[in-house]
């Protein structure tokens, strides 16, 4: 088992998403995060797709894409050199004044912005990699509890542009 | 430039695709495009009796000819109706375009009558589902249904049809040619993967054949005839591959499968080259996977890349089309030295035949008179024990098809798939074999076939049980005959599994309904009626002819490889002691 990274051109229309996303759940592949925008060809729509599977599933998973008629080009990211990042939103609630300091300091060693404040509850914007997002949530979760509330986008990711990059 | 409504667009679209045969039942939201057809005589347009038969039999119509089976059916549950037979024919590469009529776009989303999201039903189902959702896209989206339906591996799409798009006026224009940038079947063969697979096959000891469903959609039929015969290497096919050279060619060894004959099996599990084209390695035709052709190194060509190394592990894979594939293999493959291979396979087939034995009337039998006198017909299953016993008995030659259900295994196919085939070849022999539990579930189209004189041959085996079901429940669920029994009535014992122990009489009387249609009825119950019951089905040639033939009511199909087993640990014969 292992993580993998599809990028997705998809024609723009009306149930391309259910489509793609059905075709995980009707096969029971397992999916761990997918996002879908709008490209700069209006007709277009490129979805990021994450999931965790063994080989033989994976392969399965790219020919059944690639043979959906909506599906424009599939592209495996696994091994390749991308960038990648994903939106989280934490707001930690109740917070007394020794949990700002804290919170004020985790921000600064994830390199996160705190966005929004009223006294009792702080609002953390957080883009990064998914793994980076996991531990901060791991890390909030152990000191905050029940005071947490998130919301996660999913990830996007591009091909790196520089060779040093792409290695 | 001259405007149409949208109905009108359609009709012109269904001619200008050569459709000369339309599977249709009307109802409010398509009632537009039947007032279009209205009058029309380019296109025969057909008025089954139920929308399920309406599919099956554009099925039929589209494996026997080669053409798009074409189905348009009213929203609502006249689209749901249709649901087994998209699924039917999808899972056996079936080229059909269906049109569904919908309510306004306007009224989509608000409960309105006969309103169902019907691309979302039959989304993963079929090839290819599509709301037509502005009039000026109606030309285009047809094109690309017909397009899609019948190139690469074959299947279904949905095309649904909002009663606005149907009435709006618009261009009459409809184009010739269509790009879809996401759908680009194979058209070339790779030669760098073919000419390691023959290189494989060259240096063969022990080859075979596996031939798939693929062979005969991309009708390669001759052409696969012609690559055994060069290469002398034999054949073996699975049930939806069978006919893909013919049944009697020596080289022919026979089915594969949990049905499969015992020969064949022995074959894939003793190969040391298992050259496999368009198959799709189902579990029906492997058995216990870990044990599949253990000793073999696989080449599988398939026109579908998703169904190469999904369920075995293959060697040399190629994507291409069945036909172009064989074509290229014609140019470069010789015969191969394998006659020690091949007496091997010759003598399993003679030891171990598969034989019901000549006591009572037999399907064996039954099946046996039909190749005898019937060597151009178009032969449909329904499912079940009915199906197998045809895939095992049924000779295929150049001249004559067989029509089932092998993906889905949908009972309630066989009859009206008879009827889109005997549409599409009038002047061919169509033959039903089925059985008594799947007759039933399409028996109203009885009424399809007498309005549009279709001389169709229906042999019912009938042994009062839904039989496959009951046959497990012999042998793997201690005859505990669960709801299998068709005979029963509430006055009978509770657990009864003892056939013709003062049982009630069968329902319906089938004698009697095919002559309440307007019908034949022939009742066959001794081995020695059954061609003369055949002989006056073939005379009758101004309405269908049902032939119940009264079966042994505990007869199995055999041999059989048990559940979780591997192909070459079948099961020949019933234990002593049941007959």
């Amino acid at each position: 088992m292992k993580k993998r990274w599809i990028c997705l051109f998809v024609e723009n229309e009306v149930g391309v998403l259910v489509r793609i996303s059905g075709l995980f759940s009707g096969k029971s592949y397992n999916l761990d995060s997918l996002t879908v925008g709008a490209t700069q060809d209006s007709t277009i729509s490129r979805m990021t797709i994450s999931l965790t599977s063994d080989d033989r599933t994976f392969e399965q998973i790219k020919k059944q894409l690639d043979r959906s008629v909506e599906v424009i080009k599939v592209v495996d990211y696994t091994d390749r050199s991308i960038h990648m990042k994903e939106i989280l939103f934490v707001k930690v609630n109740y917070c007394s004044d020794t949990d700002i300091t804290e919170l004020f300091r985790i921000s600064k060693v994830f390199g996160v912005a705190i966005i929004d404040y009223d006294g009792n509850t702080v609002l953390l914007e957080c883009t990064q990699t998914e793994n980076r997002n996991d531990d901060l949530i791991a890390l909030l979760k152990r000191k905050f509890a029940s005071r947490i509330e998130i919301v996660r986008g999913g990830s996007v990711a591009i091909e790196a542009v520089s060779m040093s990059e792409r290695g | 430039m001259k405007q149409i409504t949208g109905a009108d667009l359609f009709v012109k679209a269904l001619k200008e695709e050569a459709v000369d045969t339309l599977f249709a039942y009307p109802g409010g939201q398509a009632i537009d495009l039947f007032n279009a057809l209205y009058g029309e005589r380019e296109i025969n347009v057909i008025l089954p009796r139920h929308e399920q038969g309406l599919i099956h039999a554009a099925d039929g119509y589209a494996r026997s000819t080669g053409k798009v089976g074409v189905c348009l059916v009213t929203s609502g549950p006249g689209a749901t109706n249709l649901v087994t037979g998209i699924a039917t024919a999808n899972y056996d590469s079936v080229p059909l375009v269906c049109f569904t009529g919908q309510v306004p776009i306007h009224l989509i989303g608000n409960d309105t009558f006969q309103e169902v999201d019907f691309v979302g039903i039959t989304r993963s189902i079929c090839k290819y589902a599509v709301m037509v959702r502005r009039r000026e896209d109606l030309a285009e989206t047809i094109k690309k249904a017909f397009y899609i339906a019948k190139t690469g591996k074959p299947g279904v799409v949905v095309v649904d049809l909002p009663k606005d798009v149907q009435s709006a006026y618009g261009r009459d224009f409809y184009p010739q040619e269509i790009a879809v940038r996401g759908y680009k079947p194979k058209l070339s063969v790779h030669m760098g993967q073919l000419n390691k697979a023959l290189d494989l096959l060259n240096h063969a000891v022990k080859p075979v054949f596996l031939i798939g469903g693929g062979v005969n959609i991309a009708h390669a039929n001759k052409e696969m005839t012609q690559l055994a015969e060069l290469t002398g290497v034999p054949v073996i096919t699975t049930i939806m591959g069978k006919g893909a050279i013919p049944t009697t060619n020596s080289l022919y060894v026979g089915n594969i499968g949990i049905h499969g004959s015992y020969a064949a099996n022995s074959a894939i599990s003793n190969c040391d080259v298992l050259f496999s084209i368009g198959t799709r390695f189902n579990d029906r035709i492997t058995g216990k996977i870990e044990e599949f052709a253990v000793h073999a190194k696989i080449i599988h060509i398939d026109v579908d890349a998703a169904s190469i190394s999904r369920n075995i592990d293959v060697d040399i894979p190629i994507v291409a089309d069945a036909k172009k594939a064989i074509y290229a293999l014609l140019e470069k493959a010789k015969p191969l030295h394998i006659s020690e291979w091949t007496d091997e396979i010759n003598r399993w087939k003679k030891e171990y035949p598969i034989d019901m034995g000549k006591a009572g009337l037999t399907p064996q039998m039954i099946i046996q008179s039909i190749n005898e006198m019937f060597k151009d017909a178009i032969v449909t299953t329904d499912v079940g024990q009915n199906q197998l016993w045809t895939t095992q008995f049924l000779e295929i030659g150049e001249n004559n098809q067989m029509l089932t259900s092998g993906g889905l295994g949908t009972m309630g196919y066989g009859f009206p798939a008879a009827i889109g085939a005997k549409l599409g070849n009038p002047h061919k022999d169509v033959i039903v074999i089925s059985g008594d539990g799947g007759m039933q579930m399409n028996i109203q189209e009885m009424a399809t076939a007498i309005v549009y004189e279709l001389p169709i041959i229906i042999c019912i085996l009938n042994n009062g049980y839904l039989g496959n079901v009951r046959q497990w429940q012999e042998m793997f669920y201690d005859r505990r005959y669960s709801s299998t029994c068709m005979r029963y009535r509430r006055s009978c014992e509770i657990g009864c599994n003892q056939p013709d122990h003062c049982c009630p009489e069968y329902t319906p009387d089938f004698i009697a309904l095919a002559e309440s249609y307007g019908a034949k009825g022939i009742r066959v119950t001794r081995a020695e009626d059954i061609k003369r019951a055949l002989i006056h089905a073939k005379q009758n040639s101004k309405t269908p002819t049902i032939i119940e033939f009264i079966i042994d009511r505990e007869v199995n199909v055999m041999p059989i490889v048990p559940p979780g087993k591997p192909l070459n640990d079948m099961i020949l014969e019933r234990e002593e002691g049941r007959e």
